[in-house]
């Protein structure tokens, strides 16, 4: 038997599974997250990447959808080289198809030119 | 200046009584800050909005989507609030000097702030390096500067757990989050997707008893605890480190309200409020984490809209009944807001709770007049996690007693 705390919302449900049978979760994303789990385990990445002209250095970013856990230190590798310019808006795609996953890097907030 | 209702501080619970209350009257909403959002704007990571907007935003995007549906609102930045009198009439200060602001309501939003190291009484010596959680999470988010390489972090509530997978991420090598509690203080969730992910150890009843270093933070001593909390000395150790981070609670931050004379429970340590968060003071309201420190910011936004209501309606000359029945926090429950229900019309009604010990399968009891009016079932309670008990506003409208407790389920 293999138990998980399902992280999809401040609920945290402590799901079991044993073969087939999966119990415990509360709703279905708690199933999804199991299963991706134990096949391969993925998590949303949120960072901060260099902003120039703005209110603040940096600007805060995130995946758009999850990526392989393994590769989030990889992934902040290549963010630490990123810089961009205000004005942003919050949802511009800021780095492409990160490493291949088929998911963006997003824009956390909007940030004007100062 | 004059003005319907005056918001204090434009974090969530502002930015959300704001949005409310401008649909019924003028608002002045009142940022000390050089911008909007408050604290949701360094809380970069992902697990705002599930209950709100059905799906998990970062602090920025939570902020932001309150932030564009101000339009109609005044907002003054920069600017604090020095006095509030009886009479609403309050005294400011920004970045054009001190000026006077009348409001026919008030809303308090201010927040918490962070307990110190000073608050938890470490000794040893005072090096550069010590740093509360959210002064190292502003470091990182804002301004892109690393407080440190080797981290240890004292608490283990959700900032401190954040901020071990931040630093990791970033780098830096998180020797261990050290929790005087036998059980973790934040989500179970961030235990796992920001320890167990990252192989960070979490030591359990444990706890920094000194603080070493000339300049800078050398190391510091760590030891276990009995269970009255006392270090043990024979299972004192050093750990090297050249930053200590401190994530030992928040305290709701109720200066001004002390200073106003405005009633303060002293178990929540903020104001005392009614079921449509008005203080002991008339036309006075509270919300979010000045009334008492939530687990999540959707609560802060729900509490503040229903304040943001009210106080419009106070605005409006509306009279509301002023019953002051108290709500009693009944067995294994340490405190209940809203702590008086005075009997506004309100459909429902949402009782915030947290309890005093662990308990697994139990029944949340609404008792009024000494009869269960409202039960509902828990599969596991815990005193880091907020407990809800939403009500029929009838239920409780013209009560003469009502308590609120936590019953094992036979």
């Amino acid at each position: 038997m293999r138990k998980f705390i399902c992280i999809q919302c401040p609920l945290g449900c402590e799901i079991t599974v044993e073969g087939e049978k999966i119990e415990g979760n509360r709703c279905v994303r708690g199933k999804e997250y199991v299963m991706q789990e134990m096949k391969n385990p993925k998590r949303v990445l949120t960072t901060t990447v260099f902003i120039e002209n703005a209110i603040h250095p940096m600007l805060p970013v995130r995946s758009n959808g999850e990526v392989p856990k393994e590769l989030l230190k990889e992934c902040m590798k290549i963010l630490a080289g990123v810089k961009v310019k205000a004005p942003v808006k919050k949802g511009d795609v800021i780095y492409k198809n990160i490493l291949n996953t088929g998911v963006d890097i997003i824009a956390s907030r909007s940030m004007e030119r100062k | 200046m004059k003005t319907d209702v005056a918001v204090i501080g434009g974090g969530p619970a502002g930015l959300a009584a704001a949005m409310e209350a401008k649909k019924h009257a003028k608002v002045t909403l009142i940022e000390r800050n050089e911008e909007l959002g408050g604290i949701l704007q360094q809380c970069i990571h992902h697990g705002f909005g599930n209950f709100i907007f059905g799906e998990a935003l970062t602090g920025p995007e939570y902020a932001e989507h309150f932030i564009e549906a101000l339009e109609g609102v005044d907002v003054l930045l920069n600017t604090t609030v020095l006095e509030i009198d009886k009479n609403k009439r309050m005294l400011l200060s920004g970045p054009d000097g001190v000026f006077e602001m009348e409001a026919k309501a008030i809303i308090l939003a201010m927040g918490c702030r962070e307990r110190t190291r000073t608050q938890i009484f470490i000794p040893g010596t005072r090096p550069a390096g010590v740093y509360t959680a959210g002064t190292a999470q502003r470091l990182i988010n804002i301004e892109g500067v690393m407080p440190g390489k080797h981290i240890v972090i004292l608490g283990s509530g959700d900032v401190g757990l954040i901020m071990a997978r931040r630093l990791t991420l970033e780098g830096a090598k998180v020797e261990g989050v050290y929790e005087i509690m036998p059980k973790p203080g934040g989500l179970t969730r961030n235990i796992v997707q920001c320890l167990h992910d990252f192989d960070i150890p979490l030591h359990l009843s444990h706890t920094v008893v000194e603080i070493v270093g000339k300049k800078r933070l050398e190391g510091v001593f760590v030891a276990k605890v009995d269970k009255n909390f006392k270090p043990i000395e024979e299972t004192k150790r050093f750990v090297p480190c050249d930053t200590l981070i401190l994530a030992v609670g928040l305290i709701p931050e109720n200066e001004l309200t002390k200073k106003t004379g405005i009633e303060l429970d002293s178990v929540t340590a903020g104001p005392v409020v009614d079921e449509g968060m008005e203080t002991s003071m008339e036309g006075i309201f509270a919300c979010g984490n000045v009334v008492h420190v939530h687990d999540l910011v959707d609560d802060v936004s729900l509490s503040a809209i229903i304040a943001g209501r009210e106080a419009a309606k106070h605005a409006n000359g509306e009279k509301t009944e002023r019953r002051k029945i108290k709500v009693k926090a009944g067995e294994n429950v340490r405190y209940v807001v809203p702590q008086i229900i005075n009997g506004r019309d309100m459909e429902e009604i949402t009782f915030y709770f947290r309890v005093k010990n662990e308990m697994r399968n139990v029944v949340t009891r609404l008792i009024v007049d000494g009869e269960v009016r409202k039960e509902k079932r828990e599969l596991i309670v815990k005193p880091p996690e907020m407990v809800r008990l939403k009500v029929k506003g009838e239920l409780v409208k013209n009560a003469n007693s009502i308590s609120i407790e936590v019953k094992k389920v036979a």
